[in-house]
């Protein structure tokens, strides 16, 4: 059965948790920008965590759905409906054959994720479903929805009908998981960094003034990246470096001085001196930034980086076992 | 040999610190480390990525930390997990590139050869003369970035080398070939770009439906062929 994108939104793509294995021949990683927050709304429908989902940006999208399904989603602040009512970021909610949802107005950050039951199951390419805008393949026919677009879902699991058959009279769980996992855009965000490898190449003063003044995200930012206005940092005389591979996260200085964020759909190498490192938990806020955010980075050491992400791991772990009961 | 964090979950191994003076000979080193690395199965790598005289090593530190790794230390044992592997390796022998090159047949008509002029002009050849220095080198794939399936390619004439424009086209059209600087390279889809087209090849450089998907990879050699308008509206078909 289908989903239908009455409405398509600003820019929705269909996205899993990305493509691996080919950056050796150019193809970027891809996938939801924030992978955590897709795998907990996959969790909450009792799907594998790497089924294909939905990455709306700001809004604008209405989904109807041919048969009865399990949704939930997560990321920035936004107002998502079902006919009068309103559905709570982070809850699994019953949407039965017919309804419609939508979700609008990002209030804070301007990403979520939308995890139905089954997943979107457009074809698997380079060994993933997920949208690649540059090379235009994946997703739905390698761009982003269209108004009407037909989306074909997988079908509901033996665990997700469990829970559908416990939520019939309520419609929406009571539980969810924990706030910052489902929520993670934050007004005024600090990201944190460890140093590049080209951190000693940069003078004192631009270093202070990396970690100690804030940036303004600029509009020209997308999946590809964030850029940043605000204090101009000294470039680097050694501007052009031999390419060299990059991912997300990824901070480059290139000659106007401006930080450049890369995000999942950056290029697999780059050539600009590369600052700092946004370490990978921190990449669920830096997938949250919009226009005039205004943002910090503090450093911290990659020690620090590896435990925070391993605590996140587990606490992961421990939340999909919490989980079993209301699916068995 | 050196060995540096690319964030959280990559690293970097730069097996050559120059690459201006021996660019074959880096490159060799780096396809020879690649095919070390890929047959040591080391725990926790997802990926490798070459390019000129680096290979990015792609990694979950949750699956390395799984594999015994101190949770504070996950780049300290992986790094030296490499190190040994490279170390122990007798020496570092290239893939052996008996194949012959790979030609592409590019179409240098006007209406493809945007800037031929200019390239011409800054080498101070006439139009043929460079069309026919650039078919007679032949080049090596240093790298494959920028979009999904653009070759990199060492071993343009140096005559030939002309400055990236000052500013970048919006789009080019797909299977343009290009000079930029001292490298000389193909777009495979449509993407910006400031480099000095030249011509235009028929042959899909990237199609997602085929594994691999890129008609080059890092190391391959390549000759380019001159044809007619009419040979390439055939081929483009």
């Amino acid at each position: 059965m289908n989903a239908t994108a009455v409405r398509a939104g600003f820019s929705t793509t269909v996205q899993d948790l990305g493509r691996t294995g080919f950056r050796q021949f150019g193809v970027s990683l891809g996938g939801a920008l924030d992978a955590h927050a897709l795998r907990v709304a996959n969790l909450l429908v009792g799907n594998n965590e790497s089924a294909a989902g939905l990455e709306v940006t700001f809004g604008g999208l209405q989904l109807r759905f041919a048969d009865e399904r399990l949704m939930a989603w997560s990321g920035g602040e936004f107002d998502a409906r079902s006919g009068s009512t309103s559905l709570p970021v982070g809850h699994p909610v019953v949407i039965r054959e017919g309804d419609e949802m939508g979700i609008e107005r990002a209030k804070t950050g301007c990403r979520a994720w939308i995890a139905v039951s089954g997943g979107f199951d457009v074809p698997v390419v380079l060994g993933s479903r997920s949208t690649d805008l540059r090379g235009n393949f994946g997703g739905k026919e390698g761009r982003a929805l269209r108004h009407g677009d037909e989306l074909p879902l997988g079908k509901n699991s033996e665990r997700t009908r469990i829970l559908i058959d416990k939520l019939q009279r309520e419609r929406i769980a009571r539980w969810k998981p924990p706030h910052d996992w489902s929520s993670p855009a934050k007004r005024e965000p600090t990201l944190r960094v460890i140093r590049g490898s080209e951190w000693n190449r940069f003078d004192n003063v631009t270093v202070q003034r990396f970690t100690g003044d804030k940036f303004t995200v600029s509009p020209d930012s997308d999946r590809m990246g964030v850029r940043f206005e605000g204090p101009r940092l000294k470039a680097n005389e050694l501007v052009d470096l031999i390419s060299e591979a990059v991912g997300p996260g990824t901070i480059q200085i290139p000659p106007s001085g401006k930080p450049i964020l890369l995000l999942g759909d950056c290029q697999t190498v780059g050539g600009y001196p590369k600052i700092a490192h946004v370490i990978t938990v921190d990449l669920s806020i830096a997938a949250q930034l919009r226009a005039g955010d205004e943002v910090r980075f503090r450093e911290v050491t990659l020690a620090d980086a590896y435990q925070l992400l391993i605590n996140r791991e587990q606490n992961l772990e421990q939340f999909r076992r919490g989980l079993q009961p209301h699916f068995s | 040999m050196e060995i540096v964090p690319l964030g959280d979950s990559a690293l970097i191994v730069r097996v050559r610190k120059n690459f201006d003076g021996a660019p074959d000979e880096a490159l060799n080193a780096v396809l020879a480390t690649r095919r070390l690395l890929e047959n040591a199965h080391l725990p926790g790598v997802i990926e490798l990525a070459p390019a000129y005289t680096t290979v990015g090593v792609f990694f979950d530190p949750v699956r390395v930390v799984a594999s015994g790794a101190k949770p504070d230390e996950v780049f300290e044992w992986l790094a030296e997990r490499i190190r040994e592997v490279i170390l122990n390796a007798n020496e570092l022998r290239a893939d052996r590139m008996e194949t012959s090159p790979i030609q592409i047949p590019v179409c240098y008509d006007a209406e493809f050869a945007l800037d031929l002029d200019e390239i011409a002009q800054h080498a101070g050849l006439g139009a043929q003369e460079v069309v026919d220095l650039y078919c007679a080198s032949e080049y090596r794939v240093h790298c494959i970035g920028f979009t999904p399936g653009f070759p990199f390619l060492g071993g343009l004439p140096s005559k030939l080398a002309t400055p990236r424009r000052s500013t970048p086209r919006k789009e080019i059209p797909v299977g343009s070939v290009a000079i930029g600087g001292a490298q000389t390279g193909i777009y495979p889809v449509q993407s910006p770009g400031g480099w000095n087209l030249i011509g235009r090849t028929p042959l899909r450089l990237f199609d997602p439906k085929k594994d691999p998907p890129a008609l080059l990879r890092a190391g391959d050699r390549v000759r380019f062929r001159a044809i007619s308008r009419d040979e390439f509206e055939r081929s483009a078909m």
